[in-house]
């Protein structure tokens, strides 16, 4: 890299130099959104890592439960918090997933109907789960 | 943005363009079966997270509801989704983990990202095999 001393020690944002300050703390691009849906997938993404091993290790710890040991194990504070965590975060991962696929392939007008109707499908099946695991762990 | 097969106005009639990229022209390659399998394994891990809420209602529901949910996974058929669903979790986790490693400007390296490849291949490989062999174990052997 001697041959190209202008980029020692230059750090890669400053080399962006078509962007306007403001722009550039905005974090926008030219579709003036996109680093928060980027950014939203690598969060959720994060948060899944543990709650899908928690998920999986539980569910092969209890495959050989009945109902009443299910219920049990559903009813524990953390179980029941997990549980409800992993759903926000699965739904909202898959959400954001499902419009990156749907925004590659759909190229006509049906794709502002799918986009909304897979997010607020994705937004409806969180809901019907963290009710489903609230009535497990309060109902009677 | 001028669409495939349609005319700019005053030129002639287009023809429909080959959409990039071809990838039906390409030797299928670990990086690009890959990026594919990773995509295509988020889609089934979608559906299976309606199975999830489903699951979850059933259990709600009671006993019963709940009896008719465990035998449709327990059948045969409920066992091999549930098998494709478990390697596709494994396989989209650590897909997910070497995309969150390649966030942060490392394993670029072709070489590094061959061996990233193969290891994710190998680990969900292992990891459904283990998942599997550990809850026949818990459940003493009976499908």
């Amino acid at each position: 890299m001697d041959d190209q001393p202008v980029c020692h020690g230059v750090a890669p944002v400053t080399r962006r130099s078509f962007q306007s300050p403001l722009a550039r703390a905005l974090g926008r691009g030219a579709a003036n959104s996109g680093v928060q849906h980027w950014w939203a997938e690598r969060v959720t993404a994060v948060a899944l890592v543990p709650l899908c091993l928690w998920f999986a290790a539980s569910i092969i710890a209890h495959a050989g439960s009945d109902y009443a040991g299910f219920i049990a194990w559903i009813r524990t504070p953390l179980a029941t918090s997990c549980m409800i965590l992993l759903l926000i975060a699965l739904f909202h991962h898959s959400a954001l997933g499902l419009q990156v696929v749907i925004e590659d392939y759909v190229h006509s007008g049906v794709k502002f109907v799918a986009v909304i109707a897979v997010r607020l499908c994705c937004y409806g099946l969180a809901v019907v789960g963290i009710i489903a695991v609230v009535r497990i762990a309060f109902g009677g | 943005m001028i669409k495939n097969g349609t005319t700019d106005g005053n030129s002639t009639p287009a023809r429909p363009r080959p959409l990039s990229p071809n990838i039906q022209i390409y030797r299928p390659q670990l990086t690009s079966v890959l990026s594919i399998a990773n995509r295509f394994t988020g889609l089934v891990l979608s559906l299976g997270a309606v199975g999830l809420v489903i699951w979850l209602s059933a259990a709600a529901a009671g006993p019963r509801t709940y009896g008719v949910m465990q035998s449709a996974i327990g059948n045969w058929a409920g066992q091999v989704v549930l098998f494709g669903c478990t390697f596709a979790f494994f396989l989209h986790l650590c897909g997910g983990i070497r995309h969150l490693v390649w966030d942060t400007v490392h394993g670029f390296e072709l070489r590094s990202i061959y061996i990233s490849g193969w290891t994710v291949v190998a680990a969900s490989v292992v990891l459904t095999a283990a998942a599997w062999t550990i809850s026949l174990f818990v459940t003493g052997w009976h499908l």
